[in-house]
């Protein structure tokens, strides 16, 4: 009975062909705006996850300093140094850490040379697990492994800009290149997404740097990453490693000028957080276009009952319920507000798919789209949206007094 | 020619027509959507309707308009009935109020037996639905239907499903002598055409009185007798018809002439 019901508001519908037109197009417009936003909105929070994809996003990286606090008998002032033991305490003690590092700063540029090439470059020194902690992309070679730490060796892993200004073209794996006239093996080249500054970058194990630079044991900062991206065990990792860190170096465990923790995924989560926002904006944006084109319908369909008085009056004088009446001008205006809104969104997905094929690079934003969670919200929103702009011009129809409007321009 | 009208003189209990299976089904679907069991079976001879002491004012700001004075009325089934006055007589509001479309104030009116009073919205739709077909002066019919989705309109108000409805409205459409004229829209069809288009939906729920409110009132003379010869033809079959009109010819052609004045009966002819 349903269809029956749908192939009567048709025939309403298709007899008003402007008036269906052009109301079906302000709901059209609203829907394509809201999904054009969530589609931007989702574009830029992607964009944004891609400018954090340099590091491991849930990972956490400590620094040491000056002591703040007087703390267990110890005065002001003290110089905080990390060590080896550090090092292998963070592996034991934070169970839920995947990869971690050192790392050993030589500071300033160093002169790095090949024959007679030679440039200023950033020397590291690093344990292996470096590499998925800044994410480094091994290009030819291998990068530094547990090997080369145990045995103090002398090799290094190059950024690719290194091995353009030493080696031009060539391989230059095998090599030997010069550090502070200490000849280094090269065992791997190495990309980066992070930018033209990472690939000016040296790295060797830093067993090897600590013994070379005489700071047997020493190091700058702590870094490692944990295995799962959840915030709350990522914010409860920092602190226990800052009660670890102070705890064996005597220090409180409130100075956070001793030692920092920098925890990644919470700037991350700031940052995105950010985006929470502008998402909740542009809901309130596209709602509000949404509502003024349901406004329009609701508006066409009391113009509309007006207008159609008599023929109200006709269907009631054979017969027709008001609660038919009703059925009847709700099902019109969901119909017309449900396939218009329709259109909307397949518009806007289309034009969203289209600029994500067209421009791939472009600048804050990444794969702009409409999820199928958020469409389908849309599409529900739509129909109910509808429902209610028919609502009151049903009402007025079903109050349409039959004798008044059979009398009315009879 | 010849067709049934249920509900009329003779009770129901004849002209018997051999009646298809999809007729069947038309008949019954009614009354099992509808659960239509309130229609009482009549007793012959019984009153079409009857009115006892009707009154009806309206109120139009501050001044009270009585239009309707102790309306005692009887019509008999099979009756066929003009109602005369002059402009603000009364009559179209008397019309009005037997169709169900009004309501009296104070008094009673019985239709096939049922008192008519304080119906709610979806039972006085049923009554109108089932008992009752209109004819109006201006036709009223939706322009943007075609001649047999007209018909067919007061029969998907009754839940009958397409088909059927269809081929009811077409048979009814071939009564009145319109068949070829089915898919036209009645800005395509003359004035008496369309009257008899909507002649045949008032019939196509085989009502049991038909109400006219000047029928002829927009068709010229010739065109007016050709209705009142179908309206003739309906009643010698048995159909109850109620014709107001200010016109004398018009009502020459009925049985019986009621006369209002002033919201009362002057005449209830005989």
């Amino acid at each position: 009975m349903l269809l029956e019901h749908f192939a009567e508001v048709l025939s309403v519908l298709r007899r008003n062909r402007l008036r269906t037109l052009l109301t079906a197009m302000s709901v059209a417009w609203g829907v394509f705006v809201l999904a054009l936003l969530l589609g931007a909105g989702t574009g830029l929070e992607k964009g944004t996850e891609w400018e954090f994809r340099d590091d491991a996003v849930a990972s956490l990286f400590v620094q040491s300093g000056l002591t703040s606090v007087a703390y267990a008998g110890h005065k002001v002032g003290r110089e905080v140094r990390f060590m080896d033991d550090d090092y292998d305490a963070l592996g034991r003690e934070i169970t839920a850490l995947e990869h971690r590092s050192g790392r050993f700063y030589l500071w300033g540029e160093f002169q790095v040379r090949r024959g007679t090439q030679h440039s200023a470059f950033d020397i590291r020194g690093v344990h292996p697990g470096h590499q998925y902690l800044e994410k480094t992309e091994i290009v030819r070679g291998r990068f530094i492994n547990d090997a080369d730490i145990l045995a103090h060796r002398k090799v290094c892993v190059i950024g690719s800009k290194v091995r353009e200004a030493l080696f031009v073209k060539l391989d230059p794996i095998g090599q030997f290149i010069q550090i502070r006239g200490l000849y280094y093996l090269v065992v791997g080249e190495f990309e980066d997404i992070g930018g033209e500054a990472e690939l000016r970058r040296v790295y060797v194990p830093i067993s090897t740097a600590q013994l070379v630079y005489h700071s047997p044991r020493r190091i700058h900062n702590l870094m490692f990453d944990l295995r799962t991206a959840d915030l709350e065990q990522s914010l409860r990792t920092g602190e226990q490693t800052q009660r670890l860190l102070a705890a064996r170096h005597h220090v409180s465990p409130a100075d956070r000028r001793a030692i920092r923790v920098y925890n990644n995924l919470e700037r991350f989560y700031k940052v995105t957080s950010v985006f929470k926002w502008i998402r909740v904006f542009v809901w309130i944006v596209g709602l509000g276009t949404l509502l003024a084109g349901v406004v329009g319908v609701s508006n066409i369909m009391l113009i509309a009952v007006a207008e159609r008085k008599k023929e109200i009056g006709v269907r009631r004088a054979i017969g027709a319920t008001g609660a038919s009446i009703v059925t009847m001008i709700m099902l019109e205006s969901i119909l017309l507000t449900a396939l218009s809104g329709h259109l909307g969104l397949i518009l806007a997905v289309a034009l969203v798919e289209w600029a994500t094929q067209t421009f791939k690079e472009l600048p804050f934003m990444r794969e702009p789209s409409v999820d199928i969670g958020v469409m389908s919200l849309a599409a529900a929103l739509v129909v109910v949206s509808g429902a209610l702009a028919g609502l009151f011009p049903a009402l007025r129809a079903a109050r349409v007094d039959p004798i008044v409007a059979l009398r009315a321009g009879a | 020619m010849t067709f049934a009208v249920p509900g009329t003189g003779n009770g129901g209990r004849g002209p018997v027509t051999t009646v298809g299976c999809q007729e069947i089904v038309a008949r019954i679907w009614p009354h099992i959507v509808l659960g239509w069991g309130k229609r009482a079976v009549p007793d012959a001879p019984s009153k079409m309707l009857r009115l006892e002491q009707i009154n009806k004012s309206y109120q139009s700001g501050s001044s009270s308009l009585h239009v309707l004075k102790d309306i005692e009325l009887e019509i008999d089934r099979g009756d066929f009935v003009a109602i005369m006055g002059s402009s603000g007589s009364g009559k179209s509001t008397l019309l009005n109020l037997i169709g169900i479309l009004d309501r009296y104030d104070s008094g009673a009116y019985y239709l096939d037996q049922h008192l008519v009073r304080d119906l709610g919205d979806r039972e006085a739709a049923r009554y109108r639905n089932q008992f009752i077909g209109f004819v109006f002066q201006a036709f009223n019919l939706l322009s943007f239907k075609t001649a047999l989705e007209n018909v067919a309109l007061p029969l998907y108000y009754r839940g009958v499903p397409r088909r059927v409805r269809n081929q009811r409205a077409l048979e009814y459409l071939e009564r009145v002598g319109l068949r070829d004229r089915a898919h036209h829209l009645p800005g395509q069809l003359s004035g008496g055409e369309c009257q008899r288009v909507a002649v045949a939906r008032a019939l196509v729920t085989q009502p049991s009185l038909l109400l006219a409110d000047e029928p002829t009132g927009a068709l010229d003379t010739e065109r007016s007798y050709q209705l009142m010869d179908l309206f003739q033809q309906l009643n010698q079959q048995g159909l109850t018809i109620l014709v107001v009109t200010h016109e004398h010819d018009i009502a020459e052609r009925t049985r019986r002439t009621i006369v209002l004045r002033d919201g009362r009966v002057v005449s209830a002819g005989g």
